[in-house]
This record gives structure tokens, sequence and C-alpha cells, in this order.
């Protein structure tokens, strides 16, 4: 196969304000092969790849297809370079179907003969492996079927260089491997393509080639025949890191926490959990995998107080022993277990509950962007103290600790927490929750977008949670991850437990399984 | 596959700022001001052929041209400063409060009705107080009914406080109607002008002195009630995230409640200042659209009380200024108008300015303005 350069970036600099995401950044994709872009999560990979697909306008540039130089100003000039990028969000509309969807915005001569266009769908379809309905509404499709729509719409338009945005976040380990077969049969019809990623195991078992951006820069780049994973890591970071997770086994696990029959209806009246129950135990970190929107957040939502649950739902609480080093100050409840259902979130927190969720916009919940760390240390305890006024002390105190013992990133205590970077936001977040001391604490996606660095330093201060006898419960999406960390993984399916599976002896493919099995028994049926 | 075409770089480019300087900042907004100046001298003398220089002195000596023209403008930028005070919590807890005209009108119309009613039976002092907690109670009334409704039913809070503000305008022509002196006269006229029963006594001295009082206490108690306060704590969590505020056990339909009350009772206050302690008359013009302008002070000042203070003086100068050109230079009101919108419009595209910045092709990284 012939080896030629589809795209030449040379000397790539973008900056937002004083950050400069990308700095003097050269990089060349060739044809028929597949690189992967690897970098931590703020390192420029999908800037560096927003200004090829011309969304972003690079301040200094360079770029050559074909050998030819080119300027990308739009989205409409990356088309006709024969470029194309598949988003990590899709832009599809949902009550369009699949043909319709990729039809969107094409200005074609003549009429819209919608046959002709799924003819060519299926053609497409059938050359590279996708198994596609063009007359399926995008509302009735799977994450992997939307995103098999966004590839399929890129490749109608005649792109032969495909970016891809972390394609694999929203999909199951089988999904997966089906996107990986796609792609390497694109590639054998000599098509370039780049995927962007941060897991590690993909990277090895997809691509030719890997480029690793860090903090901007271009550090270099090697065939992935020739690394493993463990120098890609220390090219990513810089030094070499450890990539092991500590994972004690705590002998003395008392039951904490009691889900029974949980059922929770979502504003439009559909089930978000049905007839969920399980146990969480002190002294142990309970995972939660599933698909996204599986019913995660509902569920922790609903523990913390946040949402109503259906009558005939049980939470029971059993609070730590008071000889417990944690028992800490809470507010002394009923030792034979108190139902946390249909207490405001206020009372459950003061009971030692503590909830550090991140929702998909990150300060969606749980932080205010607008002010400032130690403003938003204050956020559960401000009504403390007497009188009418705040007592900004104590809570810049606790900001300052913070600061101090995760290394938090700020200008100053007072800086906008929404300027800050996603790593830094997540420690103030956690490191407020720690600090209330809880008995149980759940996290959900407390690394999405965390750097590795970072992200060891949250898990190790979940294993230090758990050591100390709290009940972790841990929702994440990174399978690895989960298999290493947690000790029990409970598998969410549709808003039902697909199973619970000792996170010590499993392995991916079960878990897998798991968080699609009812999907698959409903389509069999 | 096609080749795209050669394209220049966009001849002008976006970029938002990092952050600002603050002595910077002051100076963009300086330069606002002046550039505005500088487009209004050439409006003025497109249009009329007058020296520009000289209607600017006449827009000053309008504003502060005589003792009495300065309590003039120190009264009504009080008025002003007043509703915006009232304004800011409900705009900093994201409760589009447009209903402050119907909030000053109820609270206006009470105190002219006390007035009227009780002016012989108590002694002044008494009266103003009774006016001042009746007129209090009003616009508290007038700013929870949308809360409440926003709270239990989530209606839309910006067509409801609009909506209120046509049912105070209908009461207080009902009102108008009914109190009419000398009968005929479609108006009130000055209530117990005589006697002056109920209107503001003098203080230091000053006519207006009570105004200027309990105006600038209501703006300092403003200021601690939002920074420092508990409640204003819960106001600018409530504003800036709903399900935050949830996640910190904070009631948001009890804020949102009582957010307005105290959003409401403020305007009724200012109802009660223009009545007792400035016109002494009640008519559908007594709140005279200071409800939405004042939305601009609150605004611009970033719910600072303090900042409030210059952006009020700042409006009143100007609207004061413009009587004076329109009758010194036979012009009527509407040129007046236009040079306040004038100002105002670069004013707040200044705010851009300092947000974000330009960049023109062939300057790269080069400052825009």
């Amino acid at each position: 196969m012939e080896n030629t350069y589809a795209i030449q970036m040379k000397h790539v600099t973008k900056r937002f304000g004083k950050v400069v995401a990308n700095d003097d950044v050269s990089l060349d994709i060739k044809r028929g092969e597949i690189l992967s872009l690897l970098g931590e999560n703020g390192s420029g990979k999908t800037t560096l790849m927003n200004m090829l697909a011309g969304i972003y306008f690079p301040d200094e540039v360079e770029i050559l297809v074909n050998g030819t130089p080119v300027t990308i100003a739009s989205p409409k000039d990356a088309f006709a370079c024969g470029i194309g990028m598949i988003h990590q969000h899709f832009k599809l509309v949902d009550i369009f179907t699949a043909a319709e969807n990729i039809v969107l915005g094409l200005h074609e001569e003549g009429k819209l003969d919608l046959k002709a266009v799924s003819a060519r769908i299926t053609d497409i379809c059938q050359r590279y492996g996708f198994v596609i309905d063009p007359n399926k509404k995008v509302y009735n499709m799977s994450v992997s079927e939307k995103q098999t729509v966004e590839i399929v719409k890129v490749l109608y338009r005649g792109a032969d260089i495909l970016i891809l945005d972390e394609p694999t976040a929203v999909l199951t380990p089988q999904e997966t491997d089906r996107l990986f077969d796609v792609m390497r049969n694109m590639k054998a019809d000599g098509k370039a393509m780049v995927i962007i990623t941060h897991k590690l195991n993909e990277v090895m078992e997809v691509s030719d080639r890997v480029a690793v951006l860090r903090k901007g820069r271009y550090i270099g780049d090697v065939a992935t025949a020739d690394t493993n994973p463990q120098k890609l890591t220390d090219m990513m970071v810089g030094h070499a890191v450890t990539l092991n997770i500590d994972r004690p086994l705590v002998e003395k696990r008392h039951l904490r926490l009691e889900v029974r029959d949980l059922t929770v209806r979502t504003g439009e009246g559909v089930k978000a959990l049905d007839g969920v129950s399980f146990q969480a135990f002190g002294g142990e970190i309970l995972g939660i995998a599933g698909i996204s929107g599986s019913g995660q957040k509902e569920l922790l939502e609903s523990i913390a107080g946040l949402r109503a649950a259906e009558p005939g739902s049980h939470v029971i609480y059993h609070p730590p022993a008071p000889d417990e080093p944690i028992a800490g100050q809470h507010v002394p409840v009923d030792r034979a277990g108190e139902e946390l259902l249909g207490k405001t979130p206020r009372q459950i927190h003061s009971i030692g509950v503590s909830m550090a969720f991140v929702p998909e916009d990150r300060l969606g919940m749980g932080l205010v962007g607008t002010m400032g760390m130690t403003d938003n240390m204050m956020l559960k305890t401000y009504r403390s103290g007497a009188g009418p006024l705040l007592d900004r002390k104590s809570p810049r105190e606790l900001a300052q600790r913070v600061k101090d013992e995760l290394d938090v990133l700020t200008p100053s205590l007072n800086t906008p927490v929404r300027r800050l970077s996603g790593g830094n936001v997540q420690k103030v977040l956690v490191g407020r929750e720690i600090a209330q001391e809880p008995s149980v604490l759940m996290t959900a996606y407390a690394v999405r977008g965390l750097d590795i660095n970072t992200s060891y330093t949250i898990y190790n201060l979940l294993t230090a949670e758990k050591c100390k006898g709290v009940a972790v419960i841990y929702v994440g999406e990174d399978l690895d991850v989960l298999l290493e960390l947690c000790d029990r993984i409970l598998v969410l399916c549709g808003g039902q437990v697909s199973g619970v599976v000792d996170a010590r002896t499993t392995t991916k493919e079960e878990v897998g399984l798991l968080m699609t099995k009812f999907r698959k028994e409903a389509s069999q049926a | 596959m096609t080749q795209a075409t050669q394209h220049k770089e966009p001849l002008l480019r976006i970029v938002k700022r990092d952050g600002i300087a603050r002595p910077k900042a002051y100076a963009i907004r300086l330069i606002a001001v002046l550039l505005s100046l500088v487009v209004c001298g050439i409006f003025i003398y497109a249009i009329t052929k007058l020296n520009p220089v000289q209607v600017y002195e006449a827009i000053f000596d309008g504003a502060f041209g005589t003792n009495r023209r300065s309590w003039v403008t120190i009264r009504d930028a009080m008025m002003l400063l007043c509703i915006g005070v009232g304004l800011a919590p409900a705009f900093k807890m994201k409760f589009w409060n447009i209903g402050a005209e119907g909030q000053i009108l109820i609270g206006g119309v009470v105190t002219a009705g006390i007035m009227k009613a009780y002016g012989s039976a108590l002694p002044t002092p008494a009266l103003l107080v009774v006016m001042a907690l009746a007129s209090i109670l009003c616009g508290c009334l007038w700013g929870v009914i949308p809360a409440v409704f926003k709270s239990v039913w989530n209606t839309n809070e910006t067509l409801f406080t609009l909506m209120m503000n046509y049912v105070a305008i209908q009461i207080t022509s009902y009102c108008v109607a009914l109190w009419e002196n000398p009968v005929g006269s479609n108006s009130v006229g000055i209530i117990n002008q005589m006697t002056a029963y109920g209107h503001f006594p003098k203080l230091f001295g000053q006519t207006y002195g009570l105004n200027v009082l309990l105006v600038l206490l209501l703006t300092v108690g403003m200021y601690i009630y939002l920074k420092y306060s508990k409640q204003g704590y819960e106001i600018a969590v409530v504003g800036d995230s709903e399900n935050t505020a949830r996640y910190a056990g904070i009631n948001v339909k009890k804020v949102t409640i009582r957010t307005m009350a105290i959003s409401g009772a403020i305007c009724g206050i200012a109802g009660f200042i223009e009545v007792a302690g400035v016109s002494h008359t009640i008519s559908t013009n007594t709140a005279g659209g200071r409800g939405f302008t004042a939305i601009i002070v609150a605004w611009l000042a970033q719910f600072n009380t303090f900042v409030m203070i210059l952006i009020s003086f700042l409006l009143v100068f100007l609207q004061q200024g413009a009587i004076q050109i329109a009758t010194q230079f036979n012009l009527n009101d509407y040129a007046s108008e236009i040079i306040t919108g004038i100002i105002l419009f670069f004013i707040l595209s200044s705010e851009f300015f300092i947000n974000y910045r330009v960049i023109l092709r062939n300057r790269k990284g080069a400052d825009g303005k």
C-alpha cells in the first residue's frame, strides 16, 4: 500500500486567552493508516483536530492536504478537503431517520431522492461492514447506532480522512470491537484515520502509529508495534508513573446502606430505576457500571434525597458503631437502621451520607461556578454559626487546606471555580466532601476529564476512605479502572440490576455482557 | 477528491479574554463614554449645526446649573437607585422581575390613599410609618404572587410580573378617578397641599434629605445582605444553578418567594418615597418607566449597590441635561432621548470589549480596543 501523507500540519498554534492549547504542533497523517492521538485531558488533542475540521481557526498554521497548502476556515472547507470529524457528542436530529440525517445540509442538484440516498448508504455500509437501517428514526437508536450514522454521514460526503473523537467512551466492549473492525476495513480501503483517545489498551489494539501530545506540545510519535502502555504513559505524563491501584481488603465490613426495590420514575413517567436492590458495606468500594444513562444518576440522586422514589422503595441506612473511627459528629440515627427516603437532602447529609456528584457538565451540581473555592466550601455548612451573617473564616481555612493537600491550581481562593481546569474543579469537590467525614461517600464520574496523575490521586483518596471504614459507591465508566479499584461491581442495565460481581475475579467481558443483558433479551423477544 | 480553494484568514476574529485587569476595564468604559460623546457631537452637529461643546455645557447646566437643579438630580437619582436596589436580589437570583413598575405603583397608591384618608387623624411621623409599612406590604404582595406561581406551577415570571404591572396601573386609574381633585381635572392634585400632612419633613434643612437618607440606608443594607448574609449566599447559589441549590439542601421555593418578597417590598418603598417624599400625588405615571430603567442600573452594576449609585447618577444626569437642551436650543425631547440612547449603547457595548478582544487580520495577537 502506498503511504503518502494525507495531511501535514506544520507549526500549529492556538491560544484561548492566556491558555496555549496547541503550541507549535506538527503532525502528519498518512493514508491507509490509523493514527492514535494520545494525550491526557487538556493536552490539546481535540483542539488540534477541531482546527482540521474547521471548528476553530488556528493562530498560526500551515496545513497541507495531499501536499497542497490549504486554509480551513469552516466545516465546509474541511469537507471540501475530504476531512470529516465524528464528534464526541452526536449532532443528529432525533426525529429524522438515519437517511434524512445523513443528507441534511447537503445541497445536491435536483430533487431529494431518499431512495437513492438509502441505496448509497446501504452501499457504504456493505463496503465497510456497518449495520444500519436508513429508515430508522434516530430517537429509536442506541448510542452505537447513532455513532454509526455519524460515521456514515461523513463517508457519504466523500471524506477520506476521518477523525474520531473518543469514539469508544460511550460503547460497551463488544460494540468497541465492532467499531474497530469497521475502522480496519476503512483502513484497507485507503482512508486515513485519526482516533483521539486516552485509553491505552485501545491504542495498542487498533492503531498503527501513536502521536502523543502533552500540555499542548507535540511529544513525538512511535509505531504501535514498538511500544507498550507503560512507555506511552510515560510519554503522556512526562515522567514514569506506576499504573497500579492499591486494593487492600478491609477485614471488618459492616452493612451500611441497604437499597430494596428502589423504583424511580423520570419527569416523563418512564421508569429510570426498576426494583433496584443491593447492599453497600463500610470498608468497601462498590463500583457501579453500566452504559451511561442506565440509571446511575437517578440511583445516587434518590439516595441523596434529591429525587422522589415510588412507594415501596426503601433505602435503609445503618450507622457506624460509636467506637468506629468514622462515627464522627453526625446527627445520631436509629441503630437498627433508618429509612432515608422521604428525608430532605439536608437531613441525609447531616447524618453522614455524602454525595460528590459530578454530572455531565461538571459544574451543574455540587459546585457554584461563579463562586471561588472559599464560598464553595461552605455550600453545605453555611448555615452553621449563629446570626444571619456568614462565617467565612473556617471555610477559608478549609479551602486553603484542600488547596494545599490536593495541589489545587488556582490563582486565588476567590477565583470563580468555573475558571479552573476540570481536574482542579474535581479536586475541590471531592476535597470538600471528604472533609465532611462522611460514612457513605458516593461519587459519579469522579475522574472524568482528569489527567492520569490526578486520577490516581483520587483513586488513592477513595481507597483511603474505604480503609477508614467508609462505604464508597463509585459510579465509573472505565471498566479497566472499575475492575482494579472496586471490591464489588454492580452492573446496571436499563434501570435494573443485571448483576453484582466480585471485581477481583470477574472479567471485562463478563461485565460488558451484563451491561447489555436486558437489551439483548428484548431484541430477541 | 476536490481541492479547496485558498481561503484567507477572516478579517476580524473574536477571542474571549482570560480575565482583565480592573484598571484596564475601567479605561475601556471611560473610552466608551468619551467615544459616545464624540458620536453624539457629530450627530448634534449634523442635525442641528449647533456647537456640540455648547450642547454639552447645557447638559451639565441642566443637571447641576443651580442649587435647585442639583437637588432634583439627586432626588431622581435616589429614586432610580432605590428601585435598582430593590431589583438587585431578584435579578441576582436570575428571577426576571420586570414588575417593578407595578410594585412601585401599588406602594404609591396605598401611600396616597392613607395620606388622603388619615392625613388629619394622625401626626405626620406616625402617618409616615403607617404609610411605609402599608407600601412595604403591598409591594411585597405584588412580588410574592408571581414568585408563588413560579415556585408551585412553574409559570414564566417575566410574563407574570409584566402582567402584574397592568393590574397595578388599572387599580391606580381607578383610584385616580375616585380621588379626583378638583373634579374634572382627571388628576388627584397635591394631596394635603395646604397642611402638608404626611409629606416628608425637611431633614438637615433639605427638602429631600430624608429621601437621600432612606435610600442610602437601603443601599448599604442590601450590599451587606447580598454579600455577607446567609440568605444572600442562598440567592447567589440559586441564581447560579438550581440543581446545586437543591443538592446543598436549599429550599429553592422558599428562597424564591422570600427574595421576591424583599424585592417587591423595596420597590413598594420606592413608591412610598415617590408619593410622600417627592410628588405628593398619584397618577399612572408615578413609576414613569423607572421600573424598567432600574433593570439597566442593576445589571450594569453587577448587583453591587455602591456601583449602582454611580450609574443612577449618570442616567439621571443625562435625562436632566436632555430636558435642558431641549428647551434651550428648541430641540424636542426626542433629540435628548437619542443622545441618552447613544451613550447607553456605548456603555453597554463596552462590556463586550471587556469580555472579548478583537483580532484583525495580519495583526496577530494584537489587542483590539
